[in-house]
This record gives C-alpha cells, structure tokens and sequence, in this order.
C-alpha cells in the first residue's frame, strides 16, 4: 500500500482509484469507514488499510430539493433533486454516499435495506476537489 | 474505574429569565438583541437586581464569525451590557452553544468559584442568503465526508425520518401534526418568530388568494394544507418547509445564583436538580442506530439520576424540535414515550398545552424560532415563565417540575436540564 497515512487525503486518493478504504485494528479488528489512525474501539492497537468489497444495503436516505450551494453550482435544484443516503457495508461499518438510480419524483419507492453497490469516479478529482463517495441501487 | 453518582458540590437556582423578540431582523446586529434579551432578565428578578453582581457571563453562540463576520462575541456581549472586565466565556457545540453555556455556568456556580453568574445565547442568522445559512449550518456536520455527499441539515433530519419510518411506521401526516401543535403554542407567545397558527396561515393564503382574484385553493383543514406541495414544499424528503425550524434572529439570557443566596432576590426559586450532557459521533454513519440520538438518552440518564426523578415526573418539557422528526425522537430518547410511539402520542393530544405531557409550549424551535446558540438558554426562559406563572394565555397551570433538552447538529452534542420549583 503506497498510502501510509489513514487520513481523508488517503481516502479519496484511493477512491480516485478505485478502491473504498478503511482502516482496521490489528489488535481488538475494529473496522473504521472512512478510515482512522487511532482505534476508537480498543484505544490502541495499530491499525492497517482494509479494502471493502463497496456491497451494502441502505439504512436511510432524503431527497434533496434544497441543497448546498456546491450542489446547486453542480446543477441541482428544487426541480432536480439529488439524493444521498447512509448505507451499511456488508463487512460492516457505515458510510454516507450520494446515491444514483432513485426516481426523486417517488421517494417513497426507495426502500430502506435495499442493495446498494459503490460507484467509483470515472476521473480523478480536480485540484482542490474531491470525488463524492458515491453508490447505486442494484 | 469507580463510577458514583454525578452531583453538584452546592445547589443552583435560576432567579431570573429573559429574551429578545425572536424573528428577522434586518436592522438588528447580534448585541443589539443581547441587550434586549438582558434587559428584560434584569426586570424578571423579583426583588431587583443589580447588574454589577455578576461575576462571569457564559455566552453560547454557533458561528458569528460565518453568520456576521464576528468572532469573540463574549466579551463583545459583556461589553454592550457594561459587564467587562469580568471573564467572558462563548461556548460553541452547534445548536447546543447555549445548552452547554447553561450546563458551565451551573458548573462554575457549583464549584463555588462564582455565586452569580449570567448564561446566555445569541445568534444573528439573517444576515445571510438561505443558501449561505444552509452552508454554515452544515459545517456542523462531517465537513470531510457528509458534507462532500451533499449532506444539509433538513437532510441530515429526513435521514432519521426515513429510518424512522420504516422501522415503526411513523408518517409524515404525523410529522405534520407535530408542527401544527407547535405553531399554535407559538399562536400564544408574543416572542415567537411565527406568532401564528398553521391555520391562520391557511386562511390568510385563501384571502390573498381572494383579492388577486386567482383560483381559491381547496384546503378545508391544515393537514389538507400541508400536504399541498404548492403550500408546503419539500425541502428534503420527508422533510417539508412546515417541518423546519425558520432562520432566527435572537437572544437569551437566564441569571444563575448559589442556591444559599437566591432567596436574597426572589420567593420564585427555579432550583436546577439536574444536568447532563454527553457526545456522539459527528456523523450519522458513525452511529450505530439513527432511528434515537444516543447522547440524548444519555443526557437524560445523567440528569434524572442526578435530580432523582423519572421522566413520568417531568410535567412540561422544551425539547429541540429543529425539524419535526427531532422532536418524535426527543420525546423518546427522554423516556416520556416508548421508541416507535412518540409521533402516536402526538397525534393523539398527548404533547398538546393540556395533554398529560406538554411539550413545546413556547412554539419550539418550530414556531418560537431557532436563533442557533440562543435556543438552549432560551427554553430555560419558556420553563422560566411557565414555573413563575408568567406564561400569559399558554400557562400551564402549577408546574413544579420541568426539563429542557438542547441537541447540538444530528445529536452529536445533547445538553438536559431538570427545574424544580420549590
């Protein structure tokens, strides 16, 4: 692993290349995503990179018709909503992610437990940018 | 490790209360309302008051430096109401500033550092576009990795909702019913940012409609109103505009006095028999469950231990409605109703002004306004009104013992407090 560091700067690097990071204790294997350099579990132990497998299902989610002012520079607005959830990781650990594939206009159609998959960048984020952690419906 | 009981090293009362008006302001800066909000606490001290008593001042404020381009508000506080050159302390944990400036002024009156203190809050939000408030706001998230997925707080709150919801059932028809209640105790505060009742809003919107001669909308009842997306637009699903707490402009200030001395200044003795506060993690992700705010149970177990009550005790509580879901969760997380059975108990009538157990008789965040690190402090004015008998038309008759509760972001910062008249 050429990233030594467990920080967010990591992180979105190695999203950036396709992989979804955390970290693990090698002492208590207390899972963290995002990744973290201390264990909050056991209070010690080393940790070391975790690779997941990016399958999971949803724990919850909004339709957003009023979003932030980087989400309205993007394009969203009242009349196209973007939708982010919480999604469970099938290894464990939680994670929030923009979510793709959800017919805004029926929010009630999403389902919570629903299977979701990650979805990587198809580019490296832009200088001082950052790739969105970002899943599907499957 | 030994765990005892957590307790104060001496008692705390509050002696006196008092707010600005809450709403927006164009024309008022924060210290403007600060010396509003203090100027009426000193009136609300029954046997007078000299100003010049205070020892410290407490002051909870979230983000003057994004919302006015001001940092180090205390000591500007304490200028504008001639208490320099005493220690002047902000306190900052999102929307719980002034929950936690309560929570260290009890502390520092406890310790027997201090025997009169002043805790308050203030925060000045209409300076900024929506859009704008809506980013600081959500830099109380997860800068790193919420905020980036296009987290707001209304979203951070609908997630909740819609954990909520498919775990017991809870419908936004409930959510609905939640902020109906609250503006109409917001009706009867002369406060509040919304001085009015969902109904009135209804039936104003009808009359405009009359004059311009346009189509007259339908609405025969609030429900049919709020489910209306003209009238009541989603602004993150499930949460709709009528499940929001406004952009409040406000102050309060509550004065804190050893318990041996209060009565030197009032026969009205609030007594603080409780206090609590804990943390969470930042995130709802970190979280193991969102469907409670684990801090607020937390809080609430530090403070009825500490005052030896049970929350079937507690006979009106301010809780932090920020959206209508928080306050479905609050009324759970502080024991007054089963998980799953909080929205039931509202819909029911059992969180109305004469319902076994008033919640938000203020209007809430929802109706009385959500001045950001003014609203912890500014429940203590509400219980303080309540137990002194100056609630005007929303009294609600002999309450001896009262709680507020104060969630900073998502929950990861909850203070609550236990009143007792004695």
């Amino acid at each position: 692993m050429e990233e030594k560091e467990f920080t967010a700067a990591s992180f979105y690097r190695l999203l950036d290349h396709k992989k979804l990071m955390g970290s693990r204790c090698k002492r208590c294997e207390g899972l963290f995503l995002p990744p973290r350099p201390f264990c909050g579990q056991c209070l010690g132990g080393e940790m070391e990179w975790f690779q997941f497998s990016g399958r999971g299902k949803l724990v919850s989610y909004s339709v957003v018709r009023v979003g932030t002012t980087s989400y309205e520079a993007k394009g969203y607005s009242r009349d196209n909503p973007y939708c982010w959830g919480v999604v469970q990781l099938d290894e464990g650990s939680r994670i929030s992610a923009l979510l793709l594939g959800a017919d805004p206009s029926r929010p009630d159609s999403i389902k919570i437990e629903q299977p979701v998959e990650v979805v990587f960048p198809d580019k490296g984020a832009e200088e001082g940018e950052r790739n969105p952690i970002t899943f599907r419906f499957t | 490790m030994v765990r005892r009981t957590k307790r104060l090293a001496r008692g705390v009362a509050v002696i006196g209360a008092g707010m600005s008006y809450f709403g927006a302001f164009k024309e008022k800066d924060s210290r403007d309302l600060f010396v509003e909000a203090f100027q009426e606490t000193l009136e609300t001290v029954q046997r007078g008051f000299d100003p010049r008593e205070i020892e410290a001042i407490y002051v909870g404020n979230l983000s003057g430096d994004c919302f006015e381009g001001q940092a180090h508000i205390a000591p500007l506080m304490a200028e504008w109401v001639g208490l320099n050159p005493r220690p002047a302390t902000r306190t900052e944990d999102a929307c719980a500033s002034s929950g936690v400036a309560l929570r260290e002024g009890i502390i520092a009156v406890a310790s027997g550092l201090y025997d009169i203190v002043l805790v308050s809050g203030v925060e000045v939000m209409n300076k900024l576009s929506t859009a704008q408030v809506t980013d600081t706001l959500a830099a109380a998230a997860d800068a790193l990795y919420e905020v980036p997925v296009g987290a707001t707080f209304p979203s951070l709150y609908a997630q909740i909702a819609t954990a909520h919801m498919a775990k017991y059932g809870t419908t936004e028809e409930q959510f609905m019913k939640i902020g109906i209640k609250n503006h109409a105790n917001g009706a009867l505060n002369p406060k509040a940012h919304f001085n009015v009742s969902i109904r009135d809003v209804m039936n104003s919107r009808i009359a405009k409609a009359k004059e311009r001669g346009g189509p007259i909308p339908s609405w025969t009842d609030e429900i049919e109103f709020l489910k209306d997306p003209s009238a009541n637009p989603v602004v993150a699903w499930p949460m709709k505009l009528f499940d929001c707490s406004p952009i409040t402009d406000g102050a309060a200030c509550a004065i804190l006095v050893a318990e041996e001395i209060a009565r030197n200044f009032t026969d009205t003795l609030i007594h603080i028999i409780g206090t609590g506060q804990a943390s969470d993690a930042q995130s709802l992700h970190g979280r193991e469950d969102i469907t409670s705010l684990k801090a607020a149970k937390l809080a609430a177990e530090q403070a009825y231990e500490m005052a030896g009550v049970t929350p079937k005790d507690i006979q009106l509580a301010e809780v932090h409605d920020c959206f209508t879901i928080a306050e479905v969760l609050a009324t759970e997380d502080l024991g007054f109703f089963k998980p799953g059975q909080g929205s039931k108990a509202a819909e029911e009538g059992g969180t109305a002004r004469d319902g076994g157990k008033p919640i938000n008789t203020s209007g809430g965040l929802k109706a009385k306004g959500h001045p950001v690190g003014a609203t912890g402090v500014g429940q203590v004015v509400e219980i303080w009104e309540q137990m002194s008998g100056h609630a005007g038309p929303r009294q609600v008759p002999g309450v001896t013992l009262a709680l507020s509760h104060n969630v900073g972001a998502s929950g990861s910062t909850v203070t609550v407090h236990i009143f007792e008249r004695r």
